[in-house]
């Protein structure tokens, strides 16, 4: 940290301002020079024109966001992929919670419940989640078992990413319940509360409140794997950014398709830091986090 | 100190590249082909690209020696041309991409559309492709004899077909049309009542009906005006070689013999009214 900032860690001795001077014209030419050599390998590669035009062309980019009669628009399907991981976190949130309270309840009774709750995390962190979408997708539907079987297929392709994200989540959770000492738990019990309003109002709020950088970052994850419930039929951005890739022989869809994902992951990746910046200051600070 | 030498080393970096000199010429010279001595991707033998998995009637057998419509259009055309024929796999999805192609050609059920034509070099057709209709038979779908009885319906098509053209331009329907990776998954999607209809090429969908799909009943074929060519990088003057052979194979017959031989089975379907 040798930049001109202000904060009160950085001594204001000697020469402090020309060092940061100094520092960030050493980092401007350094960013210079980096993205000319980029730019120049680019430019100069013998295929140059070609990837410019099948990748970058203006009149594809724009086609492709705003779809036409025989393309559906990108940035029309990407609304799928916003509904899809916003319904499905809600869900994730939820389910992954009970998962992580469970595999902590303590006594012999409930052994069956933590065993079931170790079982599901261990099942589907392993499956790969396409596998996942094939077997809810295809497989129940082809059951014939009722209305679960005639669900509509993002439905299906929101339980899949329920399923397994859940198991990733509720890990992120059991992490957090663990890192709050247990003299917290003997604390609030020695006051009255019993095991479960220990749990809901001393443990979980320190515990969760840990644990948001991380699930921030599975829900990063999770906004681009809706791009896989595509494989279940309905049109997606990814699966747009296809369909027009092949009807027109060129990827700026592609390119298009990538640059919403980002458009949207960006805001929340700098949120995600501002959160751990903030904790760590708190920590720092020596208080009660 | 050590800033110094990454700053520096960017420089000398920058400083090579541009030196390297400016991008090379395309080597875009449209001679036409010289039958004698065609120009090939590998020395001695034609080279011919398809997907795998490759579906019958287009091919059939080992994918070493395909036979089936298209399989046999291949290797007739190597045979008229006195060369060997080897065929490798291209996936659709790369048959397309920028940079130089690792075939001759590749022949995939491809539709010629002037869009595509911007990216790649067509042969001259070799098959008047339609759309076919695939439904199962107790759904009310089967009843549908016209394109407007489809409206109503969830269609689903392949992606990268032009199935999918004909569903967005000429039946229009009101819910959104299911896409998939596969026939396979478009096939299991039908059977499990996840859309009501499939849109293939006529002879894919003649052939699910017959083969793969038990219960299923096509309810007929729309013509468009489409076309399936072999695909060339842009700019291959082979093209000439294989649209003359292609030519001779049309005045003299063969390419009829083998449509007769592979396809008549599957073509002789009603077609839809308007």
């Amino acid at each position: 940290m040798t930049t001109t900032g202000t904060g009160p860690s950085v001594p204001s001795g000697r020469g402090s301002r020309a060092l940061g001077n100094r520092a960030v014209l050493v980092s401007s030419a350094s960013t210079v020079l980096f993205f000319a050599v980029i730019a120049v390998i680019v430019v100069l590669a013998p295929g140059s024109e070609v990837v410019a035009e099948r990748f970058f062309s203006p009149p594809h980019l724009w086609q492709s966001l705003v779809g036409s009669e025989s393309e559906p628009s990108v940035l029309g399907a990407f609304l799928l992929n916003v509904k899809i991981f916003t319904v499905s976190e809600v869900f994730i949130l939820i389910l992954a919670l009970v998962i992580a309270v469970v595999r902590g309840i303590p006594g012999p009774v409930f052994f069956p419940f933590r065993l079931l709750a170790v079982a599901y995390t261990d099942l589907f962190r392993g499956v790969p989640l396409i596998l996942v979408l094939y077997m809810i997708g295809f497989g129940v539907p082809g059951l014939g078992l009722g209305f679960v079987s005639y669900l509509p297929d993002v439905t299906y392709g929101i339980i899949a990413l329920v399923l397994v994200y859940s198991a990733y989540v509720a890990e992120v959770y059991r992490a957090g319940i663990e890192s709050v000492h247990e003299s917290q738990n003997a604390a609030a019990r020695s006051l009255g509360l019993t095991r479960w309003q220990s749990l809901r109002f001393v443990v979980l709020p320190q515990a969760i409140r840990r644990v948001i950088p991380p699930l921030l970052n599975d829900f990063i994850g999770l906004q681009k794997d809706t791009a896989l419930v595509s494989v279940l039929g309905s049109i997606e951005a990814a699966r747009a950014a296809q369909i027009y890739s092949a009807s027109e022989f060129n990827y700026a869809s592609y390119v298009v398709a990538a640059f919403l994902f980002v458009l949207i992951t960006i805001p929340l990746a700098r949120f995600t830091d501002r959160l751990i910046a903030r904790d760590k200051r708190r920590r720092e600070a020596g208080g009660l986090a | 100190m050590r800033e110094r030498v990454v700053l520096i080393g960017l420089l000398f970096a920058v400083l090579l590249l541009v030196g390297c000199g400016g991008p090379s010429e395309e080597s875009g010279s449209t001679d036409s082909c010289d039958m004698d001595n065609p120009p090939l991707y590998e020395e001695g033998g034609l080279t011919v690209a398809t997907d795998r998995p490759a579906y019958p009637p287009w091919f059939k057998g080992d994918p070493q020696d395909y036979s089936g419509y298209e399989g046999d259009i291949a290797r007739e055309i190597a045979q008229r041309m006195n060369l060997p024929l080897k065929w490798v796999v291209e996936p659709f999805n790369k048959s397309y991409a920028p940079g130089a192609k690792d075939f001759d050609f590749d022949i995939n059920e491809i539709t010629i559309t002037p869009e595509r034509e911007e990216a790649v070099d067509f042969s001259d057709g070799y098959f008047n492709n339609a759309q076919g209709v695939l439904v199962m038979k107790d759904s009310q779908a089967a009843d549908a004899k016209s394109v407007s009885d489809l409206k109503d319906l969830t269609i689903g098509a392949q992606v990268g077909t032009t199935a999918l053209d004909f569903i967005n331009e000429t039946v229009k329907p009101t819910t959104d049309p299911k896409v998939y990776d596969t026939t396979n998954d478009a096939k299991s999607a039908l059977e499990s009542g996840q859309i009501d209809a499939l849109v293939t090429d006529l002879v894919t969908t003649v052939y699910l009906s017959d083969f793969e799909i038990e219960g299923s009943t096509v309810v007929g074929k729309y013509p468009r005006n489409e076309q399936f060519g072999m695909l060339f990088e842009q700019g291959n003057s082979l093209v000439d070689c294989v649209n003359q052979v292609l030519g001779e194979m049309k005045s003299d017959g063969t390419l009829k013999r083998l449509q007769q031989k592979h396809l008549q089975q599957y073509l002789d379907v009603p077609t839809l009214k308007k």
